[in-house]
């Protein structure tokens, strides 16, 4: 037996252990590589468009509040976030619109706009922006942020686009 | 090339003498069952594997364990088949080990100079079974739940120190959060390094004593 080209049994053994290892290697192991990264291969929330109130309502000149929550999944765990804002009609023309985001651009309160002060007013720490948005008074370091993408939707909606998040 | 690296590495590490000494020595003629230790170990270090891959989604608290459970299952790309692999090699685990104890007991491989291994070898099967205790809990799903509270009330039902058994083991009077804690710390940690121990002690001394030869018709 011993001597010739064929394979001994050892040998045949010793291969056979080599690439029944591997292939369960192999079979366990790719797998896992997916399991593994599979979180970063996932897309994260989505963009959409979001509606804030019938057009129609919104009266020219008087800031129209508006609020949503968009709920972000990560994993087994799920998170809502409250979103909201002022809609401001300047004219009848839906395209002459200006929608602010009532995140206060010191720490994040939340802005109201108040019919007295003809202002929004920040509980936190006293800012003040006037009704284009624009500081009056307070910390805040720039104007409130605008949500510049919107669109009047076929049933008079005014949806405004969120990203993800 | 290779060969002078090798050579190199072989001569401050003893790669050879490893090679002969652990995979290469001599065993007697035995049959099919000597081999269940070896599987016991292979899926020893399955287990071990698949479960450290768990723990990257699974969660030990009482309000995501379930979710993470689930979420490994239908979220995970091939978590079904890491923990289907890690479930059913549990079960599996604990079948092999027990058979491969009914074989040293049949062919009398405890007697003299191996009663250690034996003795070590009870050992590893109750971490074993221990590993199915304390992992079953660990899905926190009705049956789970369940399980748990009938098992830790057996172990209470000790006389005496049941009550203080049951408490210990529970972390408490009742099942809640530290009960999953302190399952999930021995599942992963106490008892696979208790584990990991005695089985280095185990291979030990099978190669010291090298196998006992198959039982013949005086014996
Ligand atoms: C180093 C070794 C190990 C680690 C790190 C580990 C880790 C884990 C983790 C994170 C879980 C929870 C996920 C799940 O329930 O599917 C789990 C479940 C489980 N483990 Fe382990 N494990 C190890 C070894 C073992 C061994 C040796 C056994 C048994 C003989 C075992 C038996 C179980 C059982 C029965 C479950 C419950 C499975 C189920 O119902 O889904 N584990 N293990
Ligand atoms: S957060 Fe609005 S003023 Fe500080």
């Amino acid at each position: 037996m011993s001597g010739s080209n064929e394979l001994s049994r050892r040998d045949f053994i010793k291969v056979t252990t080599g690439i029944v290892g591997g292939l369960i290697g192999a079979a366990i192991g790719l797998p896992t590589i997916s399991y593994l990264i599979d979180p970063a291969l996932q897309e994260g929330g989505k963009d959409v468009w979001v509606s804030i109130g019938k057009f129609e309502d919104m009266q020219v000149g008087v800031p129209y509040p508006f609020s949503f929550t968009r709920v972000q999944v990560n994993g087994w765990e799920r998170t809502s976030n409250s979103f909201g804002g002022y809609a401001l009609r300047r004219s009848d023309d839906p395209k002459d619109l200006l929608i602010l985001n009532s995140r206060c651009t010191h720490l994040a309160c939340s802005v109201n706009w108040s019919e007295e002060a003809q202002a929004y007013l920040c509980p936190c720490h006293d800012a003040k922006f006037g009704i284009e948005g624009q500081v009056l008074d307070g910390p805040p370091p720039r104007p409130l942020d605008v949500y510049n993408e919107f669109r009047l939707s076929a049933d008079g909606l005014v949806e405004i686009f969120s990203k993800a998040g | 090339m290779w060969k002078k690296v090798y050579e190199w590495l072989d001569e401050r590490l003893g790669l050879n003498d490893m090679y002969t000494n652990l995979l290469d020595r001599p065993e007697p003629t035995g049959n099919w069952w000597n081999t269940l230790g070896s599987a016991s170990l292979f899926l020893f270090v399955m287990q071990g594997l698949t479960g450290i891959f768990l723990t990257v989604y699974y969660t030990p608290s009482p309000d995501h364990a379930y979710d993470s459970v689930q979420y490994i299952m239908e979220g995970v790309a091939f978590g079904w088949l890491i923990r289907g692999i890690h479930h059913w090699g549990a079960t599996l685990m604990v079948l092999v080990v027990f058979i491969h104890m009914l074989r040293v007991f049949f062919t009398a491989s405890f007697k003299y100079p191996r009663e250690l291994t034996w003795l070590i070898g009870i050992g590893l099967l109750l971490m074993t079974l221990g590993m199915g205790f304390t992992g079953y809990l660990l899905p926190w799903n009705q049956r789970a739940f369940w399980a748990t509270t009938v098992g830790t009330q057996i172990a209470g039902s000790v006389p005496f120190v049941g009550e203080f058994i049951l408490k210990a083991l529970r972390g408490g009077p009742d099942l809640s959060a530290l009960t999953l804690q302190r399952f999930f710390s021995a599942h992963i940690w106490m008892l696979p390094a208790l584990l990991a121990g005695l089985i280095g002690i185990h291979l030990y001394l099978i190669i010291k004593h090298g196998e006992s030869h198959f039982p013949s018709k005086e014996d």
